[in-house]
């Protein structure tokens, strides 16, 4: 295999050619190459669903029976496969590099793979043939068939064996440096991936106790409200399971690249300690709105979701700090002169810097969102998906593809195909998802109903007209953007490999120096990481409990309903 | 630990900016008397069209002013779908549903609730002017989700 030749010979130093084996390698490739496959069909897909609103429908809305079953593939493939897939590519890598060994297990690494592709294929098979037309949440009784379900099982079951593979990887590192602080990048991996195998137990006993099985019909019955519940405990956790990935290269690859350093090892570490705490005891504020689930219970999910919101707000401080110490290195002046002074020609870069832009009013709109009162005017409308595509749809998808513009040309040893071209793709993201942000929120605040074929609706108001054609604009100059990054990519893939040692030295991944602040002086508390899972877990027991108290007994009245 | 001092700051005012954030809500909850849904019974999907109310869904006059709409949210529509009362009337909306999960959002309201089978939803609305208002499903239900809606006619 080819990656033999590549690991030995771009290698700087040995360490990196024993830390990076063929045998997971080619895992990190394959989960990249999924996930990329994912976005790339997922988020050309979306654009029938934004020009749908202007009445103009095109093939392939053909092989889809429907607006809907076009939703669900649409939701499944970005929500789930694009981000599990890039998570377990990128956070295993950084995981390796982190600890400065290879994982422990190449049987979980390619597992892990499998499991990923198996569930994706599973699902795809099961979404073409129409049998699943329920979208990414799948809110029964809306009953798909159980090969769905089993393909959900599949794709969590692949983020799990990495956790175990990263967990084993930490333990190995931890006997051989049985008294050394964590390293950085080592910590704010497995921080992500414990976070995200607490969060996912939720959908876990949601599919493997009530909905599988009731599939099968080994079960009658089964209880929405019930269900609804378990989904949001894992359903608001899990984007910040997509959105930590796009962290870690924000905190450990970003300052680097811009020629700047880290301020703080310890906030840094404090950071994701209250991303693993508090990212899963507010899962009712999606459900503001449910007749079964007691309002004063609500009330208390709002005040975890706001302390949620905190460490992306020293994260915006931090991270801009970053950037202005490489500004003002690379000779920026004044107030915002260290602006004009970042490498705005380092695609890379770009699309990362837009992405955080974009972010900033993914999180105020979410602050929105999760604002009791003001949730009644904007729950379940349009409004909500303008706010995802500005954070999972921007800061974490338009990051990844940064990530991509030297991750992948690292991992194939070639440069990177016209990084004129992917300037563009990154401008054109953040421009277009500004224009259809826009008229998705303005129709939501005018009660546009969300995942609604509104081209086809039976009802309009004033005031929609505009805002559809915004989305279609906004969707459809997303689209030639993710159009740009594949030319970019496959440019890429058929380019000459690096042959000198300069060619390969300017693919050397933008590894991280140590914060400013390192880790000498920060708590040595955040390392204990068992503790902080432990008091993770009870964070949740304590925040679902009364909930399930106040709940019980279940009402397990609904039978399986097909409504496509 | 060393935290530079423009963060800490930074990170203080952050907080300080979250407790106001917060105390904004609770004064909009008081003030305005908001109230989100909240238990109101419950009801097996199968026995929603054969048991009181539900069996008879309309509009009810029940006091001075006051209505109450008890309401079925079934595929694909509302039943009723037009519900006329009079301007000053304190209308309770009282809905379930005898399939999958529906929703309610009337426009120019705060009236925005789940119908999920097995639970009764119930929300109420003073509607003080005369006019029409909008109301959707906003959850998606099957096929016929876009075709389900309706109108409250305030006379």
């Amino acid at each position: 295999m080819s990656t033999a030749a590549t690991t030995v010979n771009h290698a700087a130093t040995r360490d990196e050619a024993h830390v990076e084996t063929d045998q997971q390698m080619w895992t990190i490739k394959g989960q990249l190459i999924t996930s990329l496959a994912a976005l790339g069909l997922g988020g050309f897909i979306g654009m029938f669903q934004a020009i749908e609103r202007i009445q103009i429908t095109l093939p392939p809305f053909g092989p889809f029976e429907n607006y809907y079953q076009g939703l669900t593939f649409h939701g499944v493939l970005l929500a789930f496969v694009f981000t599990f897939g890039f998570a377990n590519s990128f956070v295993s890598w950084t995981t390796m590099r982190g600890f400065g060994r290879p994982l422990r297990s190449n049987m979980l690494a390619q597992g892990s793979f499998w499991l990923l592709l198996g569930g994706t294929v599973l699902g795809a098979i099961i979404l073409t043939l129409n049998e699943a037309t329920v979208l990414f949440t799948f809110y029964a009784p809306m009953q798909a068939h159980s090969t769905f379900y089993l393909a959900a099982v599949f794709l969590v079951l692949s983020t799990w064996a990495t956790l175990a593979n990263i967990v084993l990887t930490y333990r190995a590192w931890r006997a051989e440096h049985p008294t050394e602080a964590v390293p950085l990048m080592g910590f704010v991996s497995i921080t992500t991936y414990i976070m995200w195998g607490l969060a996912s137990l939720g959908v876990a006993i949601l599919v493997l106790g009530m909905l599988l099985p009731w599939s099968l019909g080994i079960m009658d019955n089964t209880d929405p409200q019930l269900g609804r519940t378990l989904f949001w405990l894992t359903g608001h956790a899990i984007v910040y399971f997509w959105l930590l990935p796009v962290y870690i290269s924000w905190y450990m690859m970003i300052p680097k690249q811009v020629g700047g350093r880290l301020y703080s090892d310890g906030l840094t570490r404090f950071v994701f300690i209250l991303f693993l705490l508090f990212s899963i005891p507010t899962g009712l504020h999606h459900q503001y709105t449910d007749p079964g689930i007691h309002e004063g219970m609500k009330s208390i999910h709002l005040l975890l979701t706001f302390v949620i919101f905190y460490p992306s707000l020293i994260t915006a401080f931090t991270i801009m700090a970053a950037l202005e110490h490489g500004g003002r290195r690379a000779g920026g002046k004044g107030l915002f002169g260290w602006v004009m002074a970042l490498p705005w020609n380092n695609p890379a870069v770009v699309a990362q810097l837009l992405a955080m832009l974009v972010f900033t009013l993914g999180g105020v709109t979410g602050l929105v969102n999760a604002s009791l009162t003001v949730n009644m005017v904007i729950h379940n409308t349009a409004f909500v998906p303008g706010h995802f595509h500005l954070t999972v749809g921007t800061a974490v998808a338009l990051s990844v593809l940064g990530i991509c513009y030297w991750f992948v040309p690292y991992l194939l040893q070639k440069p990177l195909f016209s990084p004129k071209l992917a300037l563009w793709q990154a401008w054109l993201w953040a421009i277009g998802v500004l224009i259809f942000s826009r008229g998705q929120m303005s129709g939501g605040l005018d009660a546009q109903p969300r995942r609604t074929m509104l081209g086809e609706a039976s009802y309009s108001l004033p005031g929609w007209e505009v805002a559809n054609w915004l989305t279609a604009i906004g969707g459809v100059v997303m689209t030639i953007s993710g159009l740009l990054f594949f030319v970019v990519m496959i440019g890429t893939f058929l380019n000459k490999r690096a042959e000198t040692p300069e060619e390969r030295g300017a693919l050397d991944p933008p590894m991280p120096d140590p914060p400013i602040h390192d880790h000498r002086k920060s708590w040595k508390v955040f390392d204990r990481l068992g503790f902080w899972t432990l008091v993770a877990f009870i964070l949740i027991l304590i925040a679902y409990i009364p909930v399930l108290m106040l709940y019980l007994p279940a009402e397990f009245s609904s039978p399986g309903v097909r409504v496509w | 630990m060393k935290i530079d001092r423009f963060e800490k700051i930074f990170m203080l005012l952050g907080v300080g900016v979250l407790i106001a954030g917060l105390i904004a809500i609770a004064i909009s909850v008081i003030h305005y008397g908001i109230h989100l849904p909240s238990p109101d019974g419950r009801i097996a999907p199968a026995e929603v069209r054969a048991t009181s109310p539900f069996d008879e869904p309309g509009v009810y006059e029940t006091g001075d002013g006051e209505y109450e709409v008890i309401m079925l949210a079934e595929t694909w529509r509302f039943v009723p779908d037009e519900v006329r009362v009079p301007a000053g009337s304190e209308v309770t909306f009282r809905i379930a549903s005898p399939d999958v999960v529906h929703g309610m959002l009337i426009e120019k309201t705060a009236v925005n609730v789940m119908i999920i089978p097995g639970q009764i939803s119930e929300v109420t609305h003073t509607f003080d002017e005369p006019g029409e208002h909008l109301f959707v499903c906003h959850e998606y239900c099957g096929t016929g989700h876009h075709l389900m809606s309706g109108r409250v006619v305030v006379e």
